[in-house]
């Protein structure tokens, strides 16, 4: 009962940093880069254009509270990218012949069913065949790649009516904001954004009143004690993997929506950004600890530093990379400082 | 388990569970392969290359020339799998940190000089310092912060090209001096590929080290069980901190070769995917993924394999992008076959079926 109610104020702490370094970040731009931070919309394109981000690092952080990882989120964005751009503009692949245009509905089922297939070959590597998570989605990351240069090589943009009408961003009036002239400019959202938010509503519910959920969070804490409570610790850790894949073909479509092109480049290092949110989250990789509204702020977090980082002027590709990396290490300090401690008082009590 | 099988099967059994016949295994499919569909693969003819020296050329060459640095890698690599149960992958990116911090002592703040700025080996001592200091930063993530290997390694990966690039400024630097082009090419004179000699120096200087130190033993000891070794009087820690650093000196070498291969250097491609390679070559040594025993020979071997493999692939026009679906393919049977649970059903297979035989 103790460690249980630790575990909890781990995540509060964990979850309060997170959110405190993500207000900082945001009120300490608006104070200090001024009109561009203080407009609403700025706060939309971020969201318009991490949604995908959301997406994935949800399945991520899904896996990690099972004490799991998956890198082939990214390797999996790309190929559904390049499936269903290359399904929606058929005349890529035979120039010249004219072919009807692919059926939008029928783009995002193959999203979906590639999700489901990496979620189910890998889940069940790693659950029932007891194979490293890193060691199969390393694999399926690369596989995924080379996938995508195989079904198509040179990136193009997509040409499909129906599509294009979807990728629009919804314009929402009652968040608009009114211009120098007076009129109602209605905030530009992308319906990805709306999917990412309505996901996440769903997984912080099932992660936190489910039994499934629950479940996560106690094979993640301990194996040994969640078989003994009568969890079934395989098919828990397979449904994880599942639902992380099939988010990742979500995830998918939504970074299809958001660029509207295929192409063998796309998502790189997406795999590398959702951890960095899910860690920054508060997810531990110990496993057993995390939250899915803390990865929401992570990768609002994440966003906002790179924005941030590439507006004040060091807009050289490189610097991205080392923001990134310095934050995922700070956090991980930190989180390894907090086990550390865990361990320590829980030595005392004993 | 594995001892009833050794017992229980002879000579084969044995073979089988030796580890070095995974990767031999694996080389002789791949030879017999090449047999069948061209022959022409092992054809080695002599050539005079556009210095006028001669050389050997041919895809036996290719192998044994590319196929060194991924065999240094492997070296490093096998004993960080063996000491922290992870795998570094942030290889790829450390050889381009490395490379840069090499080119810029070499090149000075011009990135077009007429003449070298340093000698080449006090760019070479740059290099496997700054490649050690990569390989401590990863070992004190690891050892004494206790990450798991490949998230600590994440972070050189996410960033190590983008330093590589900061650290020349962006620019792409050329080596004037056609002596720093032998290390990646051919001395003259010599018609063996030099790369070939500096992964053999490389492997003696491993061997002499596993034989005559204690380094293998307390390796495999800290895989094992850190706790258990804590007991008997070993540092864990250490042991994993100085198995990163043996590797960041092992990267520091593999990214001179890669330089000095084209003399300069191209932060997002230079040793792309190379992790993934030096993972493989350390699984098709059969070396267990999660630490513990391992077999130098075997991930030797292995990268050699690895190197034949891909060379294969690119004779039948597999292009590079696609190359790693195929690759991880690989990966995934190698990993299903090694898995505790399938390796179990296949054990109980051949021994319900020798049981059978017994009783027949």
């Amino acid at each position: 009962m103790k460690t249980k109610k630790r575990n909890i104020s781990d995540t509060t702490l964990l979850l309060t940093i997170t959110i405190v370094v993500f207000f900082a970040m945001y009120i300490g731009a608006m104070i200090f880069q001024g009109k561009g931070f203080l407009k609403l919309q700025t706060f939309f394109n971020i969201l318009n254009a991490n949604a995908a981000l959301i997406l994935m690092a949800c399945g991520l952080t899904l896996v990690m509270i099972i004490g799991s990882i998956d890198i082939s989120v990214g390797g999996v964005a790309a190929l559904v990218s390049m499936c269903c751009a290359v399904y929606l503009d058929r005349n890529v692949l035979n120039p010249g012949e004219n072919l009807t245009p692919g059926n939008v509905f029928v783009s995002m089922l193959i999203a979906l069913g590639i999700g489901l297939a990496y979620g189910l070959v890998q889940g069940y590597l790693i659950a029932y065949l007891d194979i490293q998570p890193f060691i199969v989605s390393l694999a399926g990351m690369f596989f995924a790649r080379g996938m995508t240069t195989i079904v198509h090589t040179n990136p193009f943009n997509v040409e499909n009516p129906a599509f294009n009408e979807l990728k629009e961003p919804v314009r929402v009036y009652f968040l608009g904001t009114v211009n120098k002239k007076g009129n109602l400019v209605p905030a530009k959202i992308e319906i990805g954004v709306f999917v990412a938010l309505l996901i996440v509503l769903v997984l912080f519910f099932v992660l936190r009143y489910s039994k499934l959920g629950r479940s996560f969070y106690a094979v993640g804490g301990n194996k040994t004690s969640a078989l003994m409570l009568g969890i079934n610790v395989k098919k828990t850790k397979f449904l994880a993997h599942l639902m992380c894949g099939i988010l990742a073909g979500i995830g998918g479509y939504v970074y299809f929506l958001h660029v509207g092109s295929g192409a063998a480049s796309h998502a790189s290092g997406a795999e590398m950004n959702a951890i960095a949110s899910s860690i920054i989250g508060g997810t531990m990789l110990t496993g057993g600890v995390g939250n899915i509204i803390g990865t929401l702020f992570g990768v609002l977090s994440l966003a906002t530093i790179q924005s941030i980082v590439s507006s004040a002027g060091f807009d050289q590709a490189w610097w991205t990379g080392i923001t990134v990396a310095a934050m995922l290490c700070l956090f991980l300090v930190v989180q390894s400082i907090v086990i550390a401690r865990k361990k320590k008082s829980l030595k005392k009590q004993a | 388990m594995a001892n009833n099988n050794k017992s229980g099967s002879g000579f084969f059994g044995k073979l089988v569970h030796n580890q070095i016949i995974i990767p031999l295994a694996a080389l002789l499919l791949l030879i017999v392969f090449n047999l069948i569909f061209d022959p022409s693969f092992f054809v080695i003819t002599p050539k005079t290359n556009s210095a006028g020296n001669p050389v050997l050329s041919g895809y036996l060459i290719t192998i044994l020339d590319y196929g060194s640095e991924l065999a240094i890698l492997a070296i490093g690599m096998t004993l960080v799998t063996a000491a922290s149960g992870g795998q570094d992958i942030s290889v790829g990116a450390t050889i381009a940190i490395c490379g840069s911090a090499l080119l810029r002592v070499l090149c000075g703040t011009n990135s077009r000089p007429e003449t070298l700025q340093a000698p080449i080996i006090v760019g070479f001592l740059v290099a496997c310092v700054v490649g050690m200091m990569c390989g401590a930063f990863n070992g004190i993530l690891v050892a004494y912060f206790k990450i798991q290997p490949m998230v600590a390694t994440l972070i050189l990966f996410t960033a190590g090209r983008s330093i590589a690039a900061w650290i020349n400024n962006n620019e792409l630097p050329i080596v004037p001096d056609p002596k720093f082009a032998y290390f990646g090419g051919f001395i003259p004179g010599i018609p063996v590929p030099a790369p070939v000699f500096i992964a053999v120096v490389c492997i003696i200087v491993i061997f002499l080290v596993l034989k005559f130190t204690t380094l293998g033993l307390y390796t495999q000891a800290v895989g094992i069980n850190p706790s258990s070794s804590r007991l008997n009087g070993l540092n864990p820690e250490l042991v994993k901190f100085i198995s990163f650093v043996i590797l960041g000196l092992c990267v520091a070498v593999a990214a001179l070769i890669k330089t000095s291969r084209l003399s300069t250097i191209n932060y997002s491609v230079i040793a792309k995917d190379i992790e993934m390679d030096a993972i493989l070559a350390v699984a098709l040594g059969g070396n267990p993924l999660g630490g513990g025993k391992f077999n130098m020979w075997a991930s030797i071997i292995g990268a050699y394999v690895i190197q034949f493999l891909t060379t294969t692939l690119y004779k039948f026009k597999v292009s590079s992008d696609a190359l790693s679906a195929y690759k991880a393919v690989v990966v995934i049977v190698l990993v299903v076959f090694s898995a505790p649970t399938v390796r179990e059903f296949i054990g109980s297979f051949f021994k319900k079926h020798s049981a059978k035989k017994g009783v027949a």
